[in-house]
């Protein structure tokens, strides 16, 4: 009983809705009708809908300048060439940073005359430099992409 | 007749321009942006509310689609395929904004009502009348749940058919008509909440 009580209202909202979208068939049309004339509550819904359709229906979106889309493919374009420029660096400074680091620790590890305690502190000193750099960049690059004020020179 | 004939010769012509971005020519890909960017625009402002954050996310999702240009495929709709990217950008992007506690009713509103302006230009006494129902169906589309939202901006602010609103989305028909439903049923609550 529920269950088919369930699947009339769910076929009832669904000719309501295309009823009102200007979408219902003449058979579809006659059905609705039937329900409704069968059903006060649901004719008091179609009204309320009806009245929200009415609303909406004349609402639309707020414009922008239209200098905006004078340069909107430049945007675009800039965008996915940065993109591809950040992308090159990014990899060209790993390999770069990553090959100086290693030389850099090859140099300290096979440097006989320099205590132990002097390695571990230079170790040290350079992770610490190290974490402080990408937490400052992480940092930048997650601000960047919340900042909806970047175009705006300060 | 003519509209059938016309619908054809775009999707030829769009065919022609994806073919072309695929084989290099960057005004091709230029063409289409022209094309669907006040669509694309508009659709992010639905999701997000913001028109600075509109923006920023439909040029982000065309440098993004046209870095992912060879994977087009140039028999199918160009803006079923970016709204896929589209929709996806909107949406972390509202999941982060929500983990940053920006809420959409803080933003102006996104929505201009047409029929108020111009009857306030004839009846302003009437206008005074409406434009408090008209302001409470504003504020509750901006606090939709978003996947209602999104189906409603489609119908209302697009004009697209349930079968099309399907086809974009990714979801049956009869979801699209139950999203609609419970939509304008949130809606409803809010004008009787105000008349009561």
């Amino acid at each position: 009983m529920s269950e088919r009580h369930d699947s009339l209202s769910e076929r009832a909202h669904a000719l309501m809705m295309a009823a009102l979208d200007g979408e219902l068939t003449a058979q579809e049309r006659d059905e609705l009708d039937r329900m409704l004339a069968a059903d006060a509550g649901l004719r008091n819904e179609f009204e309320k809908l009806r009245t929200v359709k009415e609303v909406t229906k004349t609402m639309t979106f707020r414009e922008p300048p239209e200098e905006v889309w004078e340069t909107y493919w430049v945007s675009v374009y800039n965008r996915a060439e940065r993109s591809l420029g950040w992308l090159f660096l990014s990899l060209g400074l790993i390999v770069v940073f990553g090959w100086a680091g290693w030389q850099f620790v090859d140099a300290i590890l096979t440097d006989t005359e320099l205590p132990l305690l002097i390695k571990i502190a230079i170790f040290l000193g350079v992770l610490g430099g190290g974490i402080l750099f990408f937490s400052v960049i992480r940092e930048k690059w997650f601000t960047h992409k919340r900042d909806a004020y970047k175009e705006v020179v300060r | 007749m003519e509209l059938v004939v016309n619908q054809q010769k775009t999707a030829i012509n769009e065919r022609d321009l994806i073919l072309r971005a695929q084989a290099g020519e960057r005004a091709a890909f230029g063409e289409l942006v022209q094309r669907y960017m006040r669509r694309a625009y508009f659709a992010a402002l639905g999701f997000v509310g913001s028109p600075e954050d509109a923006m920023d996310l439909s040029q982000d999702a065309f440098a993004r689609a046209y870095r992912a240009r060879q994977k087009i495929n140039p028999d199918m709709q160009f803006y079923t395929w970016f709204y896929q990217i589209l929709r996806r950008l909107c949406f972390n992007f509202i999941r982060d904004r929500k983990l940053h506690r920006a809420k959409l009713r803080e933003q102006k509103s996104w929505i201009v009502d047409e029929a108020t302006f111009r009857s306030s230009q004839r009846n302003p006494q009437r206008n005074v009348e409406r434009e408090e129902t008209r302001r409470r169906v504003r504020r509750a589309i901006e606090t939709l749940p978003d996947r209602e939202r999104e189906v409603l901006v489609l119908k209302e602010f697009e004009g697209l058919k349930y079968r099309e609103i399907a086809e974009i989305v990714g979801i049956p028909i009869g979801t699209v008509m139950s999203r609609l439903y419970s939509a304008r049923r949130n809606l409803a609550a809010a004008i009787e909440e105000m008349e009561s």
